[in-house]
């Protein structure tokens, strides 16, 4: 019997020859994420009784979550954190700025194919879109990993989900992953690994690829792969730290799933509030006002997503009584953005661009909502009370959607004829 | 063994609604987390629960952020237990690595209200209700050996000879 990605990735770590479905293993991974919650990590390790990391140079800290520091008690968090940085002699450290985690080690080069990666994050899942099994831990997990290096792991079923066709712009895969969980639901593929493939992922960029497997996590899954092709390993070259094997799944390999999509065709989707399989089709909420629209985050914070949107920006103003918030997910995009003369599109049209980070996101700082607030935003949730009041609310949707949307002050379809489109 | 008070709620609690981001990057003392539990999604929570109440839930319990608070102030609010049909897996592990036991059951839980009294006994691994007794299955052992020691880290000082 064949296996799959993730039992290849698990057997291997593991030292064994195969594992089943449900098989707990112990594992050491080769690389681990905390951000700013390394302070209280920090913590918890030193409740352990070891005096050092077991392994510093498997380590990748990155302030990404309430960066710069707008209240005294994140500044201190992140003090502590530079400072246990230095005593442990942590050298994969970036500081406030740098960009948000799930941007960082993929740039930096830790995210490469075949390699086991955790993080105290859910949308750890992301490393996912480069061929790494990778997933979200807890905070006392994290702990444990600095000091032993270990941890047990249970092998997972796995689903193929199969994409054919082909995106068309405005279309992007948030939409597709949008219609995705929409369909299968927040918990439709709960502890299950992930496998995507088709025709449509292929002719993806990576970028594209990347709010897939961010968003795995957004129906439960425990990782979301992607197979590594010409386009991963030329990304990856100059930035993978260290020598990598791509692994595959078996031919014959075991899933209890298999579902298709078509992605041509594909109408805007939106994730209406308070959960994010809540998704509907955008005509059933086309003329909703706005208040914020937020492009973005972790999941749509890169160059093709400020790209997509500062097409449809350009010539064009943000409706009066309308925040829109540009966030670029690291300084290496942001730098782009500038270069390409993105930013000057952003500002010309009325926008706000703020620091590379998470921002408003997670609801601690950075342009969150009063009561009665509505937020059209390209993140990955929109949980009741995520971006500040539990009385907001909170919608998700595309680049191309977000932006058409912030010019009208109303979700508006980015196929619409002013952006140029065909509808 | 534990006898406790039902709190219901139904499927996919996300760790946003049970403690909000706003509070996961500030140090609190665990009286303080329990102050903020359920906030976005039940402002009675906090000032009503009492020490052994049980939480039984629909489908998805946990689901969203891995933040380990989400299970720290549901037990630092005295919540004895967390029923649920199915957990979120980050939320599932929090919840072991924390001492909070977490079982998942599906029979039953749809007739468990808000109010009623629940019994829970792990050793034979039931949970009664109203005269029904549910079985619910056994923790794998390495789980178990987490739970027993009272959590995750008291479970690797033990291993390490700390204790």
């Amino acid at each position: 019997m064949g296996m799959s990605f993730a039992q290849k990735v698990l057997a291997a770590k593991a030292g064994l020859q195969s594992v089943a479905v449900g098989q707990i293993v112990e594992i050491e991974p080769d690389y681990c994420l905390s951000h700013d919650n390394t302070a209280a990590i920090s913590k918890t390790f030193k409740k352990i009784g070891v005096e050092r990391v077991k392994y510093p140079e498997r380590f990748v800290i990155v302030l990404d979550h309430t960066v710069p520091a707008s209240i005294e008690k994140y500044a201190l968090g992140h003090k502590e954190i530079r400072e246990f940085v230095y005593e442990q002699g942590i050298a994969n450290f970036y500081d406030a700025g740098v960009g948000i985690c799930h941007q960082v080690l993929p740039e930096k080069g830790f995210a490469l194919p075949g390699k086991l990666i955790l993080g105290s994050d859910s949308h750890t899942t992301t490393y996912g879109a480069f061929g790494a099994f990778s997933a979200g831990v807890g905070r006392s997990e994290m702990a444990v990993l600095y000091a032993t290096g270990k941890i047990w792991l249970k092998t997972p079923a796995s689903f193929k989900i199969v994409v054919s066709g082909q995106l068309e712009e405005p279309i992007t895969s948030k939409d597709l992953v949008l219609k995705i969980i929409g369909m299968i639901g927040a918990d439709g593929a709960l502890y299950r690994s992930i496998e995507f493939t088709g025709r449509a992922i292929e002719q993806m960029s990576l970028s594209s690829r990347m709010v897939l497997s961010n968003m795995a996590i957004e129906c439960g899954a425990k990782n979301g792969y992607i197979a590594p092709d010409k386009k991963t390993f030329a990304f990856l070259d100059g930035r993978a730290v260290c020598e990598y094997t791509a692994v595959y799944p078996d031919p014959d390999a075991k899933y209890e799933k298999v579902l298709e999509f078509d992605a041509t065709r594909l109408d805007p989707q939106v994730a209406k509030p308070h959960t994010v399989d809540n998704v509907s089709p955008i005509e059933d909420v086309i003329g909703t006002k706005i208040d914020q629209a937020l492009i973005g985050t972790c999941t749509n914070g890169r160059l093709e997503d400020l790209r997509l949107a500062a097409k449809i920006l350009s010539g064009n103003r943000v409706a009066h009584g309308v925040r829109l918030l540009i966030l670029p997910a690291s300084q290496e995009v942001l730098l782009g953005a500038l270069k390409e003369g993105l930013i000057e599109t952003f500002v010309e049209a009325g926008a706000l661009v703020l620091n590379p980070g998470c921002g408003p996101c997670l609801g601690a700082h950075q342009g969150v909502l009063a009561p009665g607030e509505v937020c059209l935003s390209t993140a990955n949730r929109n949980f009741r009370g995520r971006m500040g009041s539990r009385d907001a609310e909170i919608y998700l949707a595309s680049p191309a959607t977000v932006a058409a949307s912030a010019i009208t002050g109303v979700i508006t379809d980015p196929r619409a004829e002013f952006v140029g489109g065909t509808k | 063994m534990i006898e406790g008070r039902v709190w219901k709620y139904g499927d996919d609690v996300n760790t946003d609604v049970i403690f909000p981001g706003k509070y996961t990057y500030q140090p609190l003392e665990p009286a303080e987390m329990a102050e903020h539990a359920m906030e976005d999604l039940d402002v009675s929570f906090a000032g009503e629960v009492k020490k052994g109440d049980v939480i039984v839930a629909g489908y998805n319990f946990g689901c969203g952020s891995s933040r380990e608070q989400a299970a720290t102030c549901l037990k630092a609010a005295g919540i004895a237990a967390v029923i649920a049909k199915s957990f979120s897996r980050i939320f599932f592990r929090n919840a072991i690595n924390n001492g909070l036991p977490v079982i998942e059951l599906e029979d039953g839980v749809d007739d468990m209200e808000k109010g009623d009294t629940v019994s829970i006994d792990f050793e034979a691994g039931t949970v009664t209700h109203k005269g029904n007794a549910y079985h619910f299955p056994a923790l794998p052992k390495e789980v178990l050996a987490i739970l027993n020691d009272g959590g995750l880290i008291p479970h690797v000082r033990k291993q390490l000879g700390r204790e």
